[in-house]
C-alpha cells in the first residue's frame, strides 16, 4: 500500500537523491506555520495551491471563554495565522466556525482525508490520517514552507513494517489499549525509519475513529507514518462528507481506493506481532509512552529491566513520577483527568467515557475536564446529551481545542499534580511543569475520575446504557 | 543557510535516552513567531528550577561546558513533537553538531534544514565519547564533514556515515525550495495529469 501511494506521487527521482513527492493535502495550524509564511514573504513566494491547503487554530485556544485570550503571545500567534490565511488565500476554520477543532479531528470530519492521498501538517500526529489508507506524516516548519511554496516535499523512501495484531479484541479493550500495548512491548523507537501498516482482525474490526486512535500514536513508536487498508468502514465514513467526492465520483473513487490495499504476498522490510487476546487495559507509569503496563500489574522495579540505559531511564522516570516500584497500578491516586485530544477527542470517545460516567460522581479529590476535539464533536455530543451526563457527574464540559494534551493554553497541570489523560505523550512537563501524566483510554480515564485512582474498567458497574 | 564544512568545539554531554523535543524546548516557548531567540529556552526545565534559579548540577550550567558546540546524547534523540523550534533552540544556543546513537526521523530531518549536523555513532562509540568528555575538562572534538570524520587532539579518529545528498546539502548550504522549484515543469505536468482527482472528480 505504501509503495502504491508513494509511486502515485513521485514527480521526480534520481539515484542518490531524495525523491520529489507531490502533496495532496496540507493542513496548517498556528504554532508551526508563522515562520513558514514569513519565509514566503521574505522570498517573494506564493502559496502554490491554496485550494489544497486548510488551516485551523487549536494548540493555543482556551477551552473556556475562548474569545478572551489573556496570553498576549498566544493571541499574537492566532492573529498571525488569521492574517497569513487572508494574505495567502488559505481557507481558515477559525473560532467563529463550528468546524474549528484539533486539526487531526477536523480534517477527517470535513472529509478532507481520503485513501491514497499524501497528507502533511507541521505536527507529528498527522499520522492520524493514515487510518484512511493515506500516507500522512508530520513535518517541520521549513518543510511547511517548502510545501506551501511548491506543493511538494523532498523525501527519502521509508522502509515498510507490518504490525500483526493477532487474535480477537477482548471486551473492555479499546483501540488505545492496542496502541499503548504495542509501544509498551516494542518501545518508542522500534519503528524509526519505517511506515507501519496495521493489520489483523482486531484492526479491521475497528470503527474509523478507533483506527484514527491507533494511527495517531504511530509516531510514539518512532514511525514516519501508520497505515490501515481502506475498506467499507472507511468508505461509509467518508460518504457524504463535505470534501469527499460526491455522487458517481464517490463510487468511482471507491473503486480506485479498493486497489490501494497491499497485494497478497507482498514483502515488508520488517514485521512484528502483538497478541491482542491477552491485552488488559493499559496505563503508563513513566515519562515515555513506552513505559506502560496493564492495570492489573505493578510499577516495575528498574533493576529488573534488561539494559543499563533502560534502568537509568526508569529510575529517572519514577523519581519524576513520584512512584515506588511494586505499587499496584490500581492504587495510584490521581488529581486530574483530561478527556480529549487528537488521540481520543472524537464523538465515540466521548460516548465511551460518558457511558462509564453516567450515574456516578467524580471523586471529590479530582478535577476532570472533557474537551471535544472539534466544534462539530461538541454539537453532536450535546445533541446526544453527553454534556449533561458529564456535568451531572461533576466533569467540566469545555470548548474544542488541544487543551491539556500539551498545555500551550490555560489548561495546565500544577507541579506535582497527577493526571489520567487520554492524550498521547507523558513526557516530563508535557501537561505543565512538574505535572505527572498517565496515558489511558477514555473509559479508563472516566473510571479513574470517579474512583480517584486507576481502576480496571472491565469490572465497571455501568449504571445504565448511554444511547446515541 | 550557513554551509557546514568543519567545526571544532567543546563537547557537552546530556546523558539520557529518549530526549524528547518537549524537553529540548518546552511548549510555553513555542509561541514566538520568529525563528530566532530560542536558545535561552533550550532544556529550560532541566536548566532552571520552578523559581527560575539555575540548577547547577545540569551539565549545560557547569562552567566547564560553557561555549560548547557539540551536543552529545543517547538513543532516540529528538523524539516526540515535530516542532522545528527544537533545532532552532539548539543552534541558537551555540551547538551545530549533535552526536547520538540514533535520532527520531522528524528531528533528524529538521536539523539539516538549519545547518545542524546530526551524527549517528554506535552505542559503544557514544559511550566512549561520554567517558572522554567526562574525564577531560575542556574536551573538544573536530567534526570534518568534508572527510566525514570526528577527531580529538589525543589521536581519536572516528569516521561516520552520512547520506551523500545530505552531506552536499550542508556543505553547500543549499536552499531546498529553490532545488525543488528547478522541477517546476514536472510539478505542473503532474498537476495537469491529476487535476481531476485533486478537484475530487473521479
Amino acid at each position: 500500500m505504501f509503495e502504491k501511494i508513494w509511486n502515485n506521487h513521485v514527480i521526480h527521482s534520481e539515484a542518490g537523491k531524495p525523491s520529489i513527492l507531490y502533496i495532496d493535502l496540507h493542513l496548517v495550524h498556528e504554532v508551526t506555520s508563522p515562520q513558514a509564511f514569513e519565509g514566503l514573504r521574505m522570498t517573494g513566494r506564493k502559496v502554490r495551491r491554496p485550494d489544497l491547503t486548510f488551516a485551523t487554530m487549536d494548540h493555543n485556544v482556551p477551552t473556556k471563554d475562548r474569545f478572551n485570550i489573556s496570553d498576549p503571545i498566544s493571541k499574537q500567534q492566532i492573529d498571525t495565522l488569521t492574517a497569513n490565511a487572508n494574505e495567502f488565500g488559505v481557507k481558515l476554520y477559525d473560532l467563529n466556525t463550528i468546524d474549528q477543532g484539533v486539526v487531526h479531528v477536523m480534517g477527517p470530519e470535513l472529509g478532507l482525508t481520503h485513501p491514497g492521498k499524501t497528507i502533511v501538517c507541521g505536527d507529528s500526529h498527522t499520522s492520524t490520517h493514515g487510518a484512511f489508507g493515506a500516507l500522512a506524516f508530520g513535518i517541520g516548519t521549513s518543510e511547511v514552507e517548502h510545501v506551501l511554496a511548491t506543493q511538494c516535499l523532498q523525501q527519502s523512501k521509508a522502509k515498510t513494517m507490518k504490525v500483526n495484531f493477532i487474535g480477537k479484541r477482548p471486551a473492555g479493550i479499546t483501540a488505545k489499549d492496542l496502541i499503548l500495548g504495542l509501544i509498551a512491548k516494542y518501545g518508542t523507537d522500534f519503528a524509526t525509519g519505517y511506515v507501519i501498516e496495521y493489520t489483523g482482525e482486531a484492526i479491521t474490526g475497528l470503527t474509523m475513529e478507533e483506527r484514527m486512535t491507533v494511527c495517531n500514536m504511530s509516531i510514539e513508536g518512532g514511525a514516519r507514518a501508520g497505515l490501515i487498508a481502506p475498506d467499507e468502514t472507511t468508505f461509509n465514513y467518508l460518504r457524504g462528507r463535505e470534501y469527499a467526492p460526491q455522487g458517481d465520483d464517490f463510487d468511482r473513487a471507491v473503486e480506485q481506493w479498493k486497489a490501494l490495499a497491499t497485494d497478497e504476498g507482498a514483502v515488508y522490510d520488517a514485521e512484528v506481532d502483538l497478541d491482542v487476546a491477552s491485552l488488559v487495559p493499559q496505563v503508563t507509569w513513566g515519562t515515555s509512552p513506552g513505559m506502560g503496563t496493564g492495570i492489573t500489574s505493578i510499577v516495575p522495579y528498574p533493576e529488573q529491566l534488561p539494559t543499563e540505559n533502560e534502568r537509568k531511564a526508569a529510575e529517572k522516570a519514577l523519581e519524576y513520577m513520584d512512584l515506588a516500584p511494586g505499587t499496584p497500578m490500581s492504587e495510584i491516586p490521581i488529581d486530574y483527568v483530561f478527556i480529549g485530544s487528537c488521540t481520543n477527542g472524537r464523538i465515540e470517545d466521548l460516548r465511551a467515557a460518558a457511558s462509564v460516567a453516567k450515574g456516578h460522581s467524580v471523586s471529590p479529590n479530582v478535577t476532570a475536564i472533557v474537551v471535544p476535539g472539534s466544534g462539530r464533536v461538541k454539537i453532536q455530543a450535546e445533541k446526544e446529551g453527553l454534556d449533561k451526563i458529564f456535568t451531572a457527574a461533576g466533569f467540566e464540559w469545555r470548548e474544542a481545542g488541544c487543551s491539556m494534551c500539551l498545555a500551550m493554553n490555560p489548561d495546565v497541570l500544577q507541579p506535582g499534580q497527577r493526571c489520567a489523560s487520554t492524550s498521547n505523550r507523558n513526557f516530563e512537563g508535557r501537561q505543565g511543569r512538574g505535572g505527572r501524566t498517565h496515558l489511558v483510554s477514555p473509559e479508563m480515564a472516566a473510571a479513574a475520575a470517579i474512583k480517584g485512582k486507576f481502576t480496571d474498567v472491565r469490572n465497571w458497574e455501568f449504571k445504565s446504557e448511554v444511547t446515541a | 543557510m550557513q554551509p557546514f564544512i568543519k567545526s571544532t568545539g567543546l563537547v557537552a554531554p546530556v546523558d539520557r535516552v529518549n530526549v524528547d523535543t518537549d524537553a529540548i524546548i518546552p511548549k510555553q516557548f513555542l509561541k514566538r513567531i520568529e525563528r530566532s531567540g530560542f536558545g535561552q529556552f533550550l532544556f529550560f526545565e532541566w536548566r532552571f528550577d520552578e523559581q527560575g534559579a539555575v540548577i547547577p548540577e545540569f551539565n549545560l550550567n557547569k562552567p566547564r561546558y560553557q561555549g560548547s558546540t557539540v551536543l552529545l546524547s543517547r538513543a532516540n534523540f529528538g523524539c516526540g513533537s515535530s516542532r522545528e523550534h527544537a533545532p532552532w533552540a539548539i543552534l541558537d544556543y551555540g551547538f551545530n553538531v549533535v552526536i547520538a546513537p540514533s535520532f527520531a526521523d522528524i528531528f533528524y530531518n529538521n536539523c539539516f534544514k538549519n545547518g545542524i549536523l546530526p551524527i549517528k555513532l554506535s552505542e559503544e562509540q557514544v559511550d566512549d565519547l561520554f567517558k572522554r568528555t567526562e574525564a577531560n575538562e575542556g574536551y573538544k572534538l573536530t567534526v570534518d564533514l568534508e572527510n566525514k570524520v570526528i577527531a580529538d587532539d589525543q589521536g581519536l579518529r572516528i569516521p561516520f556515515e552520512l547520506d551523500e545528498h545530505r552531506r552536499q546539502f550542508l556543505l553547500q548550504g543549499l536552499d531546498d525550495i529553490g532545488l525543488t522549484l528547478q522541477h517546476a515543469d514536472e510539478i505542473a505536468a503532474y498537476e495537469a495529469k491529476n487535476e481531476k482527482r485533486l478537484a475530487n472528480v473521479f
